[in-house]
């Protein structure tokens, strides 16, 4: 009964806030909607005794990704959107794609409800953070250390990305790139744009 | 009474139907990528919802494996997005259309 | 109605027990403010507060009713809704952590058997601790983490310049930091072999050291340094440094708005000492108490209670002393020290912290 409620009580909160993300133009309003959501499904994980994804959820999506996504939007000083002028059958197309995934997630409902009840395991110790441990440094290595590859990547595309050459550094580069060409006509071209 | 695995089911799925339209939708970078993490939260939830009741820690990996990914994601992502504003003023994907002509 | 009595206990046992750590914690914390102004006047020759009662100690509860009483003013620019949810954010994410507190040792020896209805049948122990998580480190972690929304959006929506840096710098330097305190804390998990408060208390008392202090002791100097720059105090103080940003996020803040913010930098103070002190000062642990008094009496619960408050009130003392010595640090500077040097230093204590770990226990 108490975790039915709980339930209901965070799916809905969750739900609310999504709808708030898609509807909100303004980027930060979407930013803290989404919050919401991290932080509603992080309350259903715990429910699911699944207190470390939980934890994890928290200190990663909240605390980390969400926290750069913010610091961006203050950084750009974004504004709200302007009025759409996009292409109108986006938005058809758009409309059309939920409503299939609409239906399909009403059928999986429909399937698994109608499957013989599975009844739960209720295995409390698969949740805790000894049995995570265990599992993703013995069976699951091999994906662990590609994530820690994946992430080393990431760093460094990130410094790469954002890195700002110093103008006379960026010219220095520029002259090589055109010297190596030999074009002299858009290497004044270019030196005007400058 | 626990709620079943079903409901967890329509939850993840209502969720990702809101992040994919989402998608289609929005017009700034900024959100397109908001719209990208609910649709990734909206699996982990499946994921852990599985592990719950088959009680097998495997989806719980996953859901960390997608984190992960999702924190990659987060650095080059608004990298990108860092970038493109500097170059146009706007973080608007329409405005991205350099190579059109 | 007694069953509906059997229902109810330990939701009233629970509803008493946040009401007595709540108040606890916002008693220090409102002494804190008071103590805070006192040892500053000392250290600038000074005498500190001294009108309201004896050598002031009601000046808390008057700082209190002159915030309820003053003047709310409302930027009119503002972004209304995030404008009044921030503050909120910023109080709630520092009370949260309180749940996980361990305030000391559970009491084992009482028998509960006196309480009417039966109530009292099947508990053999009363913890101190108000929710015991397997993950309360991580938890702690998070929440603390939060809180930077508090600060970030109440500078985005004041509509000032100077708020806007000052949420813009609380939020960078939130990240950088939190880096470097996770990296410290890693050392002592590995030696507590847990994520559980309690659990890293227990690993303390049954190592050898009894402190973790002693095998981390670089562990200890970054979390601490790292603390004061979660927390926003001197000589990290910049997303509020009055001498340039005019408070920073902050500065379009008044009246009760403004307690709030006030009480969630305090509290926040609180937790990091609390972590500090669980986590290198062996929490409630008191060496050789349980030669004087029985594991798990009463008197043995309330020394080790007072143990624990102790060792928290000299970190906060810590924290005032520091802010009458330090000068601020540049924003430069501090993103060097805490990238270039102190997330270094961290990673290399937690890869010597593993190695040793390794051949000890092989």
């Amino acid at each position: 009964m108490a975790s039915n409620v709980l339930f209901y009580l965070f799916a809905g909160f969750a739900i609310a806030c999504a709808l708030s993300l898609v509807y909100h133009r303004n980027p930060l309003y979407s930013a803290i909607s989404l919050i919401g959501v991290f932080i509603a499904l992080s309350c259903i994980y715990v429910t699911l005794a699944a207190p470390f994804i939980a934890a994890v959820q928290i200190l990663i999506y909240a605390g980390a990704i969400m926290v750069l996504v913010v610091f961006v939007i203050m950084l750009l000083n974004l504004d709200e959107d302007r009025p759409l002028t996009r292409l109108k059958y986006l938005y058809a197309l758009g409309a059309g794609l939920g409503l299939i995934l609409l239906v399909q997630t009403f059928f999986i409902f429909y399937a698994v409800m109608r499957a013989p009840n599975h009844t739960v395991n209720v295995d409390q110790t698969v949740g805790k953070t000894l049995s995570i441990g265990q599992a993703m440094y013995s069976e699951y290595l091999l994906p662990v250390e590609i994530v820690g590859v994946l992430l080393l990547m990431a760093i460094i595309g990130g410094v790469i990305l954002v890195r700002r050459l110093e103008p006379t550094q960026l010219r220095l580069v520029i002259n090589e790139e055109l010297d190596r060409r030999n074009e002299g006509q858009e290497k004044d071209d270019f030196r005007i744009a400058l | 009474m626990e709620p079943s695995l079903a409901n967890y089911l329509a939850l993840s799925g209502i969720l990702f139907t809101i992040g994919a339209t989402g998608v289609v939708f929005k017009r700034n970078a900024l959100g397109m990528f908001m719209c990208i993490e609910l649709m990734l939260n909206a699996v982990n939830l499946t994921f852990v919802a599985f592990s719950r009741y088959y009680a097998d820690v495997t989806g719980q990996l996953f859901v960390f494996m997608v984190m992960s990914v999702a924190a990659a994601e987060a650095a080059v992502g608004l990298g990108i997005i860092i970038a493109f504003y500097r170059n146009s003023v706007s973080i608007d994907v329409d405005d991205a259309s350099l190579l059109k002509n | 109605m007694e069953s509906l009595l059997k229902t109810a206990f330990p939701f009233i046992v629970y509803a008493i027990a946040l009401l007595l750590a709540f108040q606890g914690v916002l008693m220090i914390v409102a002494y804190t403010v008071l103590a805070e102004r006192k040892v500053l006047g000392w250290i600038q020759g000074r005498i500190g507060p001294n009108r309201v009662g004896p050598w002031g100690v009601l000046q808390p509860f008057a700082d209190l009713l002159k915030f309820i009483f003053k003047e709310d003013l409302v930027p009119d620019k503002s972004t209304k809704f995030v404008y009044f949810l921030a503050p909120m954010v910023a109080l709630t994410c520092a009370l949260l952590p309180i749940v996980v507190y361990p305030f000391g040792p559970p009491i084992t020896t009482v028998d509960w058997t006196f309480l009417p209805y039966g109530l009292g049948e099947g508990i053999r122990q009363l913890p101190l601790t108000i929710a015991q998580i397997d993950v309360g480190v991580l938890y702690v972690l998070g929440i603390t983490s939060v809180g930077v929304y508090g600060i970030a959006l109440a500078g985005w929506s004041s509509n000032s310049k100077y708020s806007l840096m000052g949420g813009l710098r609380s939020s960078a330097q939130m990240i950088s930091y939190e880096l470097a305190m996770g990296a410290s804390i890693l050392g002592v998990v590995m030696l507590g072999g847990t994520l559980d408060l309690n659990g890293i208390i227990y690993a303390q008392i049954n190592s050898p050291f009894r402190w973790f202090i002693i095998p981390q002791i670089i562990g200890f100097v970054i979390f601490l340094i790292a603390a004061f720059a979660e927390t926003n105090r001197v000589p990290f103080d910049l997303p509020e440094a009055e001498t340039e940003l005019v408070a920073g996020f902050h500065t379009e803040y008044s009246a009760l708005k403004f307690a709030l913010f006030f009480m969630a930098e305090y509290v926040n103070m609180f937790t990091v000492s609390v972590m500090s002190t669980v986590l290198f000062l062996g929490g409630w642990y008191v060496p050789g108490l349980s030669h004087i008094f029985e594991v798990g009496s009463i008197p043995y619960a309330l020394v080790s209670l007072a143990a624990f408050v102790g060792k928290v009130c000299f970190f906060l003392f810590f924290y005032i002393w520091v802010r009458g010595t330090l000068p601020r640090f540049r924003f430069d500077q501090l993103m060097n020290f805490g990238w270039k040097f102190l997330l270094p230093l961290a990673i290399a204590n937690t890869i010597v912290t593993i190695v040793v770990v390794y051949f000890l226990n092989s």
